[in-house]
């Protein structure tokens, strides 16, 4: 039996360590604990916030004096079968948890994200994209059904047949606990990709590339240099994949072991350690010089060449260096990625990158990606494209930095842009009522009648006023 | 910032308050006399808000404290400020007037920065302010009860700042000199400092850890003090 524990108050963080809240944090093992949880919540007029692993950029996963039911002890494999590729876990297995259990068998999963951490619960909340979502879309057209436990305690398998499918997933932890997912896996024969690498010298050469090989690539992302200027605006480096088709199954590149990341990099310095390393060189100057080295390798050494690349490797880049965000410590990091219709990316993302500069507060670290559009309620989807920029903050710079977000903010929406709530930090109220618009209504309907006591709550939510 | 005052009607908690409040500080006023406590909410309608509290009730503050830091929506700072000095005759030995202080100044203090360290452990973070004496350095002639209570919250917090350093929790101990407060009116009592500038130093304070004197002299004067031999400072009479 779970009572209130004083002890329990934790310091919550998400992945970019800016916004941070007190929190009783709890890590229920079953679905009767979760049920007795909100109980307990109610019974402390107290309210609820879930929370996966945390890979959410801003405040997503944090719920001020909540108490918070942490999903990620549940994360068991319930059923797996390797004919159909159908996968059914407990909500707080991982993305690298459906990869592993898969890929000996041929499988892949359908979308991940940059990172393997992602709990199935989170990475539904948000309802995550991939490298592939012009092809595939997000994680939530590729489940096949979902066990929801709402406000009252009430348990619900959740179809796409049935509309409240499209709104838990998607709906940001705010309409019930998701417990258990089944997932359609992809078939694959190979463990590896065949990758081109192309460095485009600006804008134009970027989204040529896109339109020239989203019909054909399995995968398509590009890195975008902040620091171009001018008619180098634009410049950096593009990838297309795809995966390596064998008449026979290629055995030896589906084991794990072929796959896994090594544990230091060019066999001498440990990963664990590397972050160290960045630190010193994660400011301005550190970063433009980087940029322009990877920019100019790239179009020397590696343009329109094409290599092998095992699938954890080419997904997971950013697993390879361990802590890497405490690179950005002490004042943390945000993500801003905007959705852009195909129509005006270009002119959006080069005016993005026109007033980074202006503000001398250039992203370390641009990417671009291709998307299509899904009937998801909250979704960030667009036929277009998005731009993902990482922001150091620190004690100096968080207001310019601020303004400087909110006036992107306006470029997006005044193009019929949207934002991804799970690398949200600066989203203000009217920015969510204009990009949402009738979708929110009718979400703060469900919000309304699912949880009419208005249980789950997150900080976001509150900030942006999702409830 | 977010902060918890203790024996905040009057004095140098009152002080602590007005100030915190007045730099966008959201505060939890606690003490029992009620009128007084709504007169400061009045005048920071926003910032202030107000629980009447009897320190003695060490029971209650298992809940109470929880359910302030829910309706000021986190905690970063407490600070321990309730006190009493009864007056006591040269030759009078009042079990009764010696436990009320022993219970408001110390076991009062326990019951409150206990539930301060559970939450600041969890959080690694947050301040602790106890507001001792110089009255705890020595035991005196004139307050045996009132000089052990200030030299054990002293210990206490001493015992808590050691605790929960490795936790990146601070633990300041103040040791105010004479105060012009409620508690030494007509004590007869010369060079007092204002409460108001006693609560500015005392804000200070924050960021810092350890035990600290609120000027320099006394400082210096306490630092002899509490070095003349006990046979010679019962002579001496101060
Ligand atoms: C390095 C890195 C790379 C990334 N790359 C990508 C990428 O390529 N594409 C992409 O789309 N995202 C990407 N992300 C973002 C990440 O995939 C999402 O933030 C994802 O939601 C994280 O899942 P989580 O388990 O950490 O959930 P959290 O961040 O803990 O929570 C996310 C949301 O889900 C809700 N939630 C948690 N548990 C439950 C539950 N049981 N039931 C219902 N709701 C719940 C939470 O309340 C919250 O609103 C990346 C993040 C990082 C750090
Ligand atoms: N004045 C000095 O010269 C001097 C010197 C050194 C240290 N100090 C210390 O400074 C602190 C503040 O004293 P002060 O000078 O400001 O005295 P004060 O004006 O008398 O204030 C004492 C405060 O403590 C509160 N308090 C007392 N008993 C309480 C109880 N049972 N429950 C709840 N609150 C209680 C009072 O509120 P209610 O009465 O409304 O409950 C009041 O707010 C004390 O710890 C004192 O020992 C004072």
């Amino acid at each position: 039996m779970y009572e209130f524990d004083r002890q329990r108050i934790t310091k919550l963080s998400g992945f970019g360590m800016t916004q941070s809240s007190d929190a009783y944090l709890y890590r229920p093992t079953s679905e009767d604990q979760i049920r007795e949880l909100l109980s307990l919540a109610r019974q402390q007029g107290r309210k609820v916030t879930l929370r996966g692993s945390a890979r959410s950029y801003g405040d997503a996963p944090n719920g001020s004096e909540s108490l918070c039911i942490d999903i990620c002890r549940m994360n068991r494999v319930i059923d797996w079968n390797p004919d159909s590729g159908l996968i059914t876990c407990e909500s707080g297995a991982t993305i690298e948890t459906l990869w592993r259990t898969g890929i000996e068998d041929g499988w892949w999963p359908p979308i991940v994200s940059g990172t393997m951490a992602p709990t199935l619960a989170g990475a539904l909340g948000m309802n995550i994209h991939g490298k592939n979502n012009f092809k595939a879309g997000p994680l939530g057209n590729h489940v096949t059904s979902l066990d929801v436990m709402w406000a009252d305690g009430r348990v619900e398998t959740l179809e796409p047949s049935n509309p409240l499918f499209f709104a838990v997933i998607s709906g940001a932890g705010l309409l019930g606990v998701i417990l258990r997912v089944t997932i359609k896996m992809s078939k694959i024969s190979t463990g590896n990709l065949r990758v081109l690498a192309v460095s485009p010298r600006d804008w134009d050469q970027q989204f040529e590339l896109f339109e020239k090989y989203e019909g054909d690539a399995d995968y398509m992302v590009s890195w975008v240099d902040c620091f171009g200027r001018g008619d180098q605006s634009g410049r950096g480096q593009f990838h297309a994949g795809w995966y390596l088709q064998s008449d026979e199954a290629d055995y030896r590149s589906l084991l794990i072991d072929s796959q896994d990341l090594p544990d230091s990099i060019m066999g001498l310095v440990p990963k664990s350690v590397v972050w160290r390393f960045l630190k010193p060189l994660n400011n301005r100057f550190g970063m433009r010089f980087l940029n322009a080295a990877k920019h100019h390798a790239g179009a020397i050494l590696g343009n329109h060449k094409t290599v092998t690349q095992s699938l954890v490797a080419f997904s997971f880049l950013l697993d390879y260096v361990p802590n890497w965000r405490n690179a950005y410590l002490p004042g943390g990091f945000i993500q801003y990625q905007s959705f852009v219709p195909k129509e005006s990316a270009k002119h959006v993302f080069a005016a993005q990158i026109q007033l980074q500069q202006e503000y001398r507060l250039e992203s370390f670290l641009g990417v671009m990606k291709r998307h299509k559009q899904d009937r998801f309620l909250l979704t960030n989807s667009v036929d277009g494209y998005s731009l993902a920029l990482d922001f150091k903050v620190t004690t100096g710079n968080k207001n310019r930095l601020i303004s400087l977000c909110h006036k992107m903010n306006d470029l997006v929406l005044s193009h019929g842009g949207r934002f991804y709530l799970a690398k949200d930090s600066t989203l203000r109220k009217q920015d969510l009522e204009q990009y949402l618009g009738p979708a929110l209504n009718e979400f703060k309907a469900l919000k309304q009648e699912l949880d009419p006591e208005c249980l789950f709550v997150t900080d976001q939510a509150r900030r942006i006023g999702l409830i | 910032m977010k902060a918890i005052v203790i024996g905040a009607s009057s004095g140098l908690g009152l002080e602590l308050a007005k100030q915190l409040a007045a730099n966008k500080c959201h505060v939890a006023c606690i003490a029992r006399r009620e009128d007084r406590l709504n007169e400061l909410r009045t005048q920071f309608p926003e910032q202030i808000r107000t629980y009447k509290h009897d320190v003695k009730n060490y029971a209650e503050v298992e809940t109470l404290f929880p359910k302030i830091c829910k309706e000021l929506d986190g905690l970063d700072l407490v600070i321990y400020c309730a006190g009493y000095m009864a007056p006591v005759t040269p030759n009078e030995f009042s079990t009764t007037k010696d436990l009320e202080m022993i219970d408001v100044n110390l076991k009062g203090a326990i019951a409150w920065l206990n539930e301060a360290a559970i939450r600041f452990q969890g959080t690694r973070s947050g301040t602790i302010i106890a507001i001792g004496s110089v009255a705890g350095d020595r035991g005196r002639q004139a307050q045996p009860a009132y000089n052990t209570s200030k030299a054990a919250i002293a210990t206490y917090a001493e015992s808590l700042r050691n605790r929960l350093s490795s936790s990146g929790v601070k633990v300041i101990t103040v040791k105010p000199g004479p105060m012009d407060t409620e508690m030494t009116h007509g004590l007869g009592l010369s060079n007092m400092m204002s409460a108001k500038s006693a609560a500015n130093k005392i804000l200070g304070l924050i960021g810092k850890n350890g035990e600290f004197y609120l000027s320099p002299v006394h400082k210096a004067i306490f630092y002899i003090i509490k070095r003349i031999p006990s046979p010679v400072f019962r002579k001496l009479k101060i």
